[in-house]
């Protein structure tokens, strides 16, 4: 996964972040400094697993604050 | 007081749109557009046209609303940039919001049934958690404006825009400076649409200069429209300190009654509201220079409506209007639509028309302002609104210096 397939589907979930579209230089800022807040992670999380064919649980979702958090679990998943 | 006012409908997106095309008779009525209606008895609807939410929201809350909260949104940033409330003035637990939606968040709700049934559970919005919900309208203004005094959703069909109003009222008196409140709906998408249907009362006239009017012979049923307004009440005194640039008029008395079960001897309570919001306002009848009506467009109805406003001001004891003929029944946005009409009419001094009523029985015994608006002074109106299954509720508009 890249981050373009997580801005991707971050917008189609929850809306494009205040600050304009995600990039490598915003891979570390938390999604609450993002503007998104927890549903619109469960929302994203949920997209990802039916598109990447993975499953997150709920409480896993709580945990990744960041895109690289995302951006490493999937592909550690989709990996193994 | 109120001392902003955000208003989208069908005949006019923004308040001096709106109130133009009133007065120049310009209708928002047509047939619907948002989906092909071409095989549902009824077809014509009040859409609102022109209105881009993405123009005037985040990105992030278009996939988190329907389009009744987007046009709510809007209308509440509308209403706040004309009360032009400098920040700071208020903490943020002086400001409230109090809301009313009839129908919720159809449209989203329809799409989000449409992925469930073809896409399984796991394709359905968390959102729509809370995007159907009654409350949402008042919570997303809330969370936008940082409105944290007592907030509230109220619900009444139609009649529950003006119980919001009303209970703005209360919470301004009950020491919350500014109260943020109004109603909107929208349901028109395909399954909104046929539960609207369902109530048996929509017009199936299909021409739309035809099809919605209220307290004519011809009547032939009601239109349904999208829209609404959202008004700032304002403490008095807070307005006062604050030096606001402008006060369209006061919210002085409200009322809400609910009618006896079908069958009873009892009379509707529409009266009783309308009474006793007087007496709440301290105005008598022949102190009302306007009543803006429900004006449902369904005879036996309109006949309940005309008695009840006669039995309180005489035969034709007062001028009668129902502009929501030029934008169809907004529900719970159509109370504080006609409450931004009453304000306006006191302002500019002109009863807007009955949209395209012509031929009023006589045996209605109303002044009924009808064929083109009618200058006359006007310091105190009285809005009537009546909701599906026996809801009534009356508001008080009054001139500020009056």
């Amino acid at each position: 996964m890249t981050i373009d397939d997580l801005n991707r589907i971050l917008v189609a979930c929850a809306g494009e972040a205040d600050s304009g579209p995600l990039t490598e230089q915003r891979v570390d800022t938390t999604f609450e400094d993002l503007g998104y807040d927890s549903l619109a992670r469960m929302e994203t999380a949920s997209r990802i697993a039916d598109e990447f064919g993975l499953s997150i649980p709920d409480d896993q979702v709580m945990e990744l604050r960041t895109p690289r958090d995302v951006l490493d679990l999937v592909n550690s998943l989709v990996r193994a | 007081m109120v001392t902003g006012i955000g208003l989208v409908a069908p005949n006019g997106v923004g308040l001096e749109r709106f109130w133009q095309a009133v007065l120049d008779g310009r209708s928002g009525l047509a047939e619907l557009t948002r989906f092909d209606a071409s095989g549902y008895p009824c077809r014509i609807a009040g859409e609102v046209s022109g209105f881009d939410p993405a123009a005037h929201l985040p990105g992030r809350l278009l996939p988190q609303t329907d389009v009744s909260t987007q046009l709510a949104l809007v209308a509440a940033d509308w209403a706040l940039q004309d009360a032009k409330i400098e920040p700071g003035t208020y903490t943020d637990y002086d400001m409230a919001t109090v809301t009313s939606t009839a129908t919720g968040g159809f449209d989203f709700t329809h799409r989000e049934f449409d992925k469930l049934w073809s896409q399984g559970p796991r394709a359905v919005s968390v959102y729509e958690s809370f995007a159907w919900f009654y409350a949402v309208n008042t919570g997303q203004i809330s969370i936008r404006n940082q409105l944290r005094g007592p907030s509230t959703a109220l619900v009444a069909e139609q009649a529950g825009g003006l119980d919001a109003l009303g209970q703005a009222c209360r919470t301004v008196r009950r020491g919350t400076p500014v109260v943020v409140s109004g109603g909107v709906d929208s349901a028109l998408d395909p399954w909104g649409w046929v539960s609207q249907l369902a109530g048996g009362q929509v017009s199936r006239e299909s021409d739309p200069s035809r099809a919605y009017l209220p307290f004519d012979a011809d009547a032939a049923g009601y239109v349904p429209g999208e829209g609404g307004a959202i008004l700032v009440v304002e403490d008095e005194d807070g307005a006062r300190r604050r030096g606001a640039h402008q006060v369209y008029g006061e919210l002085a008395g409200h009322a809400a009654t609910f009618d006896p079960p079908p069958g009873s001897p009892r009379p509707p309570g529409l009266r009783r509201a309308a009474q006793a919001a007087l007496a709440d306002a301290g105005v008598r009848p022949e102190e009302v220079d306007l009543v803006l009506a429900d004006g449902v467009g369904v005879a036996p109805l309109d006949r309940a409506e005309a008695e009840a406003i006669t039995s309180l001001f005489g035969p034709r004891g007062v001028p009668v209007s129902a502009p929501k003929a030029f934008t169809g029944r907004l529900y719970a946005g159509a109370g504080p639509v006609d409450v931004a009409t009453a304000l306006l009419a006191i302002r500019d001094g002109v009863i807007p028309a009955t949209g395209a009523t012509a031929r009023v029985p006589d045996e209605y015994r109303l002044d009924l302002v009808h064929g083109a608006p009618r200058p006359a002074p006007v310091s105190t109106v009285l809005v009537l609104a009546r909701g599906r299954r026996g809801f009534n509720s009356a508001l008080v508009v009054r001139r500020a210096d009056a």
